[in-house]
């Protein structure tokens, strides 16, 4: 998920507050209370939120790349501008969230910096690459998939700015996940060439795409004050089971096999079975270890610092002009 | 010194007869790419007929501290509100 | 679909389809190239503002060949080869930097804005329709184009020395916006289209009127490059092509 958390031992962020306010705090989010950027609210909670929403927003930036790689490849009139709208979306809402996240007293610049110095993170997910035309099937599908279920319950999180980002970009990604599919049932009755791709395509992004609910729920930290909190309303774990019950069937429906001998139904469970995830592999591409991560953050740095002088110098323009109205 | 632009406030006549509401915000050097960037960025699908944008900082806003002795004061002044008088039924148009 | 080589006997059908061709090449090479920005432009916000020009360019690329070829755009798009595509050499040009993107912008917008308003009158029912959509899309690239290029023009000592850079790498395309050969005579014999030199005065001194806010000076004028009409492109448009048709030539049977 583009919100899980995803350092392993994280600190849990701890400051002295004072009781009564941190109680009255308490009390209105338990009570369905929006926050607002002006209220009181504990250090901790603010500092949780930056880090939650900015690495949401690093998602969405860094998210473009995979699927803008294949923007001026794609096979039709149709399928471009479909794909190209669809990343442009992403850019929007991570600056949405970007704008969500000023609201808690940190500057875009600063966020950005982070990102570029590794010091922030962002979803696993963006870390592999895009092979094939059938990725941009696959991320669709899969991935917005699994970013959707994350999303729609936040919402309703407790501070108001990200929720009000989190219902627009809700809206607007409700065609995503379908035009991934509906890219997925061309190739699945393609040509044999297309059906490969297609199965190569859920091969690769299958297992990665469960690693992005984050880290099972005995290994997440802050799990239980993040949903009290009302910033994560169901646990990595639930999400993660929800995920395959439903996409197993969607599989089913193109003809292509899921990626795992342990999957299966359990009638007793009311849910599917499946393997475990591999860990480690998760774990060394949080820390930056990802097939492409060098890639992606090495053009997120340039697109930002090869053009600097576009930003200084309209920066520069908007000065001039007020120094001439004023004299 | 910072690269980033200022930030400015973004609000959406949707649609004619109806107010200017807070969308969001961008970031722009000056007030008309601000205008450009809120169209590019809030109106992609129709959303609007109209557009503010409003220097973040220009924005005066009410202190939540103060929310006690700024609104509360009107909790009892119900007889402002319509509801607070008894009308017969019978009694039409009023 | 006719290539170049073998078209129809008719020299009036041939003018009409060849004059599609410009006006979609166009839009769909600059609509390409403006896509091949997404993810990497100078902020977030102007990310999105290139991506709706692209997307403005790529729906009237996507009319424009639909009509041409009998609702199949894709295969004109995606199936013909460098000398059978008819986009001025303005619009293929690499993106460069952001001041070479806006010139480039700059300096196509305005041009099919002033065309666009005109042909929104064609007795030509499609040309007029299409038009006249699409003049609206274009009055804003203009906008936007212009509004750029006086902060860069009048930023800093870079940006403006960008400028000079950008202007004086795009000038030597603009007579080809005005040429007139023998499909466009045909055309404007028949009155379905403008004349570009109707309007060359005009966008000469509107040029000039963005370019002196900009406090940049008109670039002297160099000798024409000429050939896009024709099929004589740049050594670039065979790259963007090998990018952009790479799915639909490698599997020639595929439905995407």
């Amino acid at each position: 998920m583009y919100t899980t958390e995803l350092s392993k031992n994280v600190q849990p962020i701890e400051t002295p507050e004072d009781p009564a306010l941190l109680e009255a705090f308490e009390a209105r989010v338990a009570a369905d209370e929006f926050i607002e950027p002006k209220d009181w609210m504990p250090e901790a909670y603010r500092k949780t939120l930056v880090r939650q929403i900015s690495q949401h927003a690093h998602s969405e930036i860094v998210g473009m790349l995979p699927e803008g790689n294949w923007i001026t490849r794609a096979p039709s009139l149709r399928r471009k501008a479909i794909l190209l709208a669809k990343v442009q979306d992403e850019a929007g809402h991570g600056l949405y969230l970007y704008c969500a996240a000023e609201t808690l007293g940190t500057s875009r610049e600063e966020m950005i910096e982070a990102l570029h110095s590794g010091k922030a993170k962002y979803s696993t997910i963006f870390n592999y690459p895009t092979l094939t035309w059938a990725d941009i099937g696959a991320i669709g599908w899969l991935v917005d998939g699994a970013a959707i279920m994350n999303q729609v319950p936040l919402q309703r999180t407790s501070y108001g700015p990200y929720a009000r980002a989190m219902v627009r970009v809700c809206k607007e990604e409700s065609f995503h996940q379908r035009q991934g599919y509906e890219i997925m049932i061309a190739l699945a009755n393609g040509t044999a060439a297309q059906k490969r791709m297609a199965q190569d395509a859920l091969n690769r992004w299958w297992w990665p795409s469960l690693m992005m609910f984050g880290p099972p729920d005995d290994n997440s930290p802050n799990t239980e004050r993040s949903m009290r909190w009302r910033i994560k309303r169901e646990t990595n774990d639930e999400l993660r089971q929800k995920f395959v019950d439903i996409t197993k069937p969607q599989a089913d429906f193109l003809g292509l096999t899921v990626p795992d001998p342990e999957l299966k139904w359990n009638d007793e469970k009311g849910g599917h079975d499946f393997g475990e995830v591999d860990w480690d592999e998760f774990y060394a591409v949080v820390r930056g270890e990802g097939p492409v991560a060098k890639e992606r953050i090495t053009a997120r740095r340039e697109a930002w610092e090869n053009n600097t002088w576009v930003r200084e110098a309209a920066a520069a323009h908007a000065a001039k002009k007020q120094a001439r109205e004023a004299a | 010194m910072s690269s980033d632009w200022p930030l400015w406030e973004v609000f959406v006549r949707a649609k004619g007869g109806l107010a200017h509401r807070h969308v969001g915000s961008v970031h722009a050097p000056d007030q008309e790419l601000a205008l450009r960037h809120a169209r590019d960025t809030y109106t992609r699908r129709l959303e609007g007929v109209s557009l503010w944008v409003v220097k973040s900082t220009d924005i005066v806003a009410s202190d939540p501290e103060e929310a006690g002795p700024l609104f509360e004061p009107a909790e009892d002044k119900i007889y402002r509100h319509p509801t607070f008088y008894d009308i017969p039924d019978e009694v039409k148009h009023i | 679909m006719p290539a170049a080589d073998e078209l129809a006997a008719d020299p009036l059908e041939d003018a009409y389809y060849d004059y599609l061709l410009r006006l979609g090449d166009d839009a769909l090479i600059l609509g390409q190239r403006l896509s091949e920005w997404c993810g990497h432009a100078p902020s977030v916000e102007v990310d999105l503002s290139l991506a709706n020009m692209a997307l403005d360019l790529i729906g009237q690329a996507t009319h424009i060949l639909n009509n041409a070829n009998n609702g199949d755009g894709d295969e004109l798009a995606f199936k013909r080869d460098v000398l059978d595509f008819r986009n001025c050499l303005l619009v293929e040009q690499p993106n460069g930097d952001f001041a070479r993107t806006i010139v480039r912008q700059l300096l196509y917008s305005t041009w099919q804005h002033l065309l666009f308003q005109q042909l929104a009158e064609s007795r030509d029912p499609f040309l007029s329709a299409i038009a006249a959509k699409a003049v609206k899309e274009v009055a804003y690239h203009r906008e936007l184009a212009s509004e750029w290029t006086v902060r860069l023009g009048d930023g800093t000592d870079e940006s403006a020395a960008r400028m000079r850079d950008a202007l004086d790498w795009c000038w030597r395309f603009v007579p080809e916006l005005f040429e007139v050969d023998e499909t466009l005579e045909e055309m404007i014999a028949r009155q379905t289209v403008p004349d570009p030199r109707s309007f060359e005065r005009e966008y000469r001194a509107a040029i000039g009127d963005v370019l002196a806010e900009a406090k940049l000076e008109m670039p002297a004028d160099q000798r024409p490059i000429l050939g896009g009409r024709r099929g004589h492109h740049s050594e670039h448009l065979g790259h963007l092509l090998a990018a952009m048709q790479y799915l639909p030539r490698t599997y020639p049977d595929a439905v995407w």
